[in-house]
């Protein structure tokens, strides 16, 4: 019998009657033997191995609270379990379909205004001729990204203060009301999706940019023979090539639709808009860490990681399809 | 053979640039000037970019400078920056280390168990129960720990080590040398840009970290810099006042609510700020290596 070796448990066998497909015991537990073999790699690898044991995995297992009446003092494996009556709970609360609502709505209105704009930056970065111009842009564009939210809500707070700030002043002098962006319904979303291209654009430019400066520089000449002019060849050159990358780009943003910027609407946000701004995530930190609930939060968690799961494996999966290329 | 001419379409480039780099740039100078105005400049809406000379104070920074909030925030960061860093990068590094390596037993399955958490997770509340459950509340280990690995850095490091020849390393151990020492002595010294950006990357993240802090330490001897200027900016004036000295607020008309606020901003990014223009680069480099190849 001579078992192909490899390192899964079932393999053919090949045996003087045929291949035949058994299940290889001593190959498994022949391959347990390589820890020993490579003891070094074994110990250089057994941190890593807890680390996401005790610190992903666990976690994973703690998602059973979501089925359970969890209480603390009994625990994670002491709490009743309730089936699925934490789910019936949430589906009945507005809020959650508020929170719901207010996810996919931001994260659309990020998508649509704010996907093409890093585009159209690194397109307009590639026809500008004067290096050090652009290398300064560049420079300056990027700097937003190297902020925190907690940085940049002190600023927008205060260029959007209804009293003090800038905007509002510009606003008065064509004799505009004062807005509250960051206390007003009407207005918070805008806000939102507009710092979020603000501190996006110049890093999110990088990668198209990348992208069209290894283009073929020959077709441009082509089609300068053929009389084209500059838009011209920006549109049917340079955006076609660059196609794939925006498709891949595309893609995975969409397997993130669930996550509609945590960090950015925690600092912004406050009770006087939770009805336009409350996302999943701010919910489920409101409702698990400040009310407690512990059991209903990790319901809505778990929901959210779920769908989030289908969303970013077939949107991986699409992607890789389309360019050969995914995030791994 | 491509002409010269400057056209409206040029016009039109150049304009939106200048517009977009002007965006980003004045919120930074005004909020600049605020942080050295006194109170009746700073309360005063509207942009304020060239400061009067005569209208110049250094008192908001003076009492942000005195705050013990801030050095307490300052050194918090610092300690987590360095340390964290330094012992993320060294596990990080060992499992792409070890993964790389083809044959180390059941390679593959490793690597799925490490790839899915990059799509899957616990969440929120069920890993705040166990930071609470292993007692690791109020400690600088739960800054560091939770977040130790992350995949997809682990990946990219992985991918990195692959591309290593392996020639190097099979005639070190003929001539005796250890996985570690290997390690150490060879593969480290030879992975110096990928090191360089993870590296980056992560003291980015360490420094402007403030949700983990915000969940997990509640003393505030141990807030982070974020965390201070996180209070500062969502406070009120009473806090304002606990925040950056004791009680002499009134005392003073130079300082105002606004400049203490910007002052406190800057006070937090200068590091950033100034450490910025040069490092940038790697982290271009590395968003390259990162998407375009891992």
């Amino acid at each position: 019998m001579q078992p192909e070796i490899n390192t899964f448990a079932v393999e053919r066998i090949i045996t003087p009657k045929g291949n035949r497909k058994g299940i290889n015991f001593k190959g498994f537990f022949h391959s347990f033997t390589g820890y020993k073999k490579h003891i070094a790699l074994t110990i250089m690898f057994l941190p890593v191995a807890v680390y996401f044991i005790i610190f992903r995995y666990i976690p994973m297992y703690g998602l059973t609270m979501a089925f359970k009446d969890y209480k603390f003092s009994l625990g994670i494996l002491g709490s009743p379990w309730n089936g699925f009556e934490n789910f019936e709970r949430i589906f009945a609360f507005q809020t959650f379909y508020r929170a719901l609502r207010n996810t996919v709505v931001i994260s659309l209105l990020k998508l649509v205004a704010g996907f093409p704009m890093p585009i159209i930056l690194a397109i307009v970065l590639n026809e500008v001729r004067h290096l050090k111009f652009k290398k300064v842009v560049q420079t300056v564009s990027y700097l937003p990204y190297f902020l925190s939210w907690v940085v940049l809500a002190g600023v927008f707070i205060q260029l959007f203060s209804p009293s003090t700030g800038v905007v509002n002043y510009v606003l008065g002098m064509f004799g505009i009301e004062p807005i509250y962006f960051l206390g007003d319904n009407a207005w918070f979303r805008t806000t939102m999706v507009v710092t979020h291209i603000w501190k996006d654009i110049g890093w999110g430019s990088i990668i198209y940019l990348a992208a069209i400066t290894g283009l073929d520089l020959s077709m441009y000449e082509a089609a300068i023979c053929d009389g084209a002019n500059r838009f011209q060849r920006i549109w049917h050159i340079t955006l076609p090539c660059i196609l794939p990358t925006i498709t891949v780009l595309l893609i995975l943003n969409i397997g993130h639709l669930l996550d509609a910027g945590f960090d950015q609407i925690f600092n912004l946000y406050n009770s006087a808009v939770y009805e336009t701004s409350d996302i999943i995530d701010t919910y489920v930190y409101r409702i698990g860490l400040n009310d407690m609930r512990y059991s209903i939060a990790t319901a809505v968690g778990l929901f959210k990681n779920v769908i989030g799961f289908f969303l970013v494996v077939s949107t991986n999966y699409i992607s890789r399809k389309i360019s050969d290329s995914g995030v791994w | 053979m491509l002409k010269n001419k400057f056209t409206i379409f040029d016009v039109i480039c150049y304009v939106f640039l200048g517009l977009l780099s002007l965006t980003i740039l004045l919120p930074f100078i005004h909020l600049l000037t605020l942080s050295f105005s006194p109170s009746y400049v700073a309360t005063t809406p509207g942009l304020h970019l060239i400061p009067n000379p005569a209208d110049i104070t250094f008192d908001n920074y003076a009492k942000v400078f005195t705050s013990k909030f801030i050095w307490i925030g300052y050194k918090n960061t610092l300690i987590r920056t360095v340390f964290g860093t330094a012992i993320q990068l060294l596990f990080t590094a060992f499992g792409a280390y070890v993964l790389s390596k083809k044959f180390f037993p059941h390679r593959t399955f490793w690597t799925f168990i490490i790839v899915f958490t990059m799509f899957f997770g616990g969440g929120l509340i069920p890993t705040y129960i166990l930071v609470k459950q292993l007692d690791l509340i109020n400690r600088y280990a739960a800054l560091i720990l939770p977040n130790l690995i992350s995949a997809f850095n682990l990946v990219i490091m992985r991918n990195f080590f692959s591309s290593l020849p392996e020639d190097y390393e099979e005639s070190c151990m003929i001539d005796g040398a250890g996985r570690f020492t290997i390690f150490f002595k060879i593969i480290v010294p030879l992975s110096t840009p990928i090191i360089a950006t993870v590296g980056l990357w992560l003291v980015v993240g360490h420094w402007n970290a403030w949700f983990d802090v915000l969940l997990y330490i509640q003393n505030d001897i141990k807030f982070t810099l974020q965390i201070v200027l996180r209070r500062i900016i969502l406070s009120g004036t009473q806090q304002l006042i606990d925040m950056t000295t004791a009680g002499t607020f009134y005392e003073e008309t130079n300082s105002s609510v606004e400049g203490l606020k910007a002052a406190s901003i800057y006070v937090a990014t200068i590091p950033i700020l100034c450490s910025y223009p040069f490092v940038q680069r790697f982290f271009v480099k590395g968003i390259m290596i990162g998407s375009l190849k891992g």
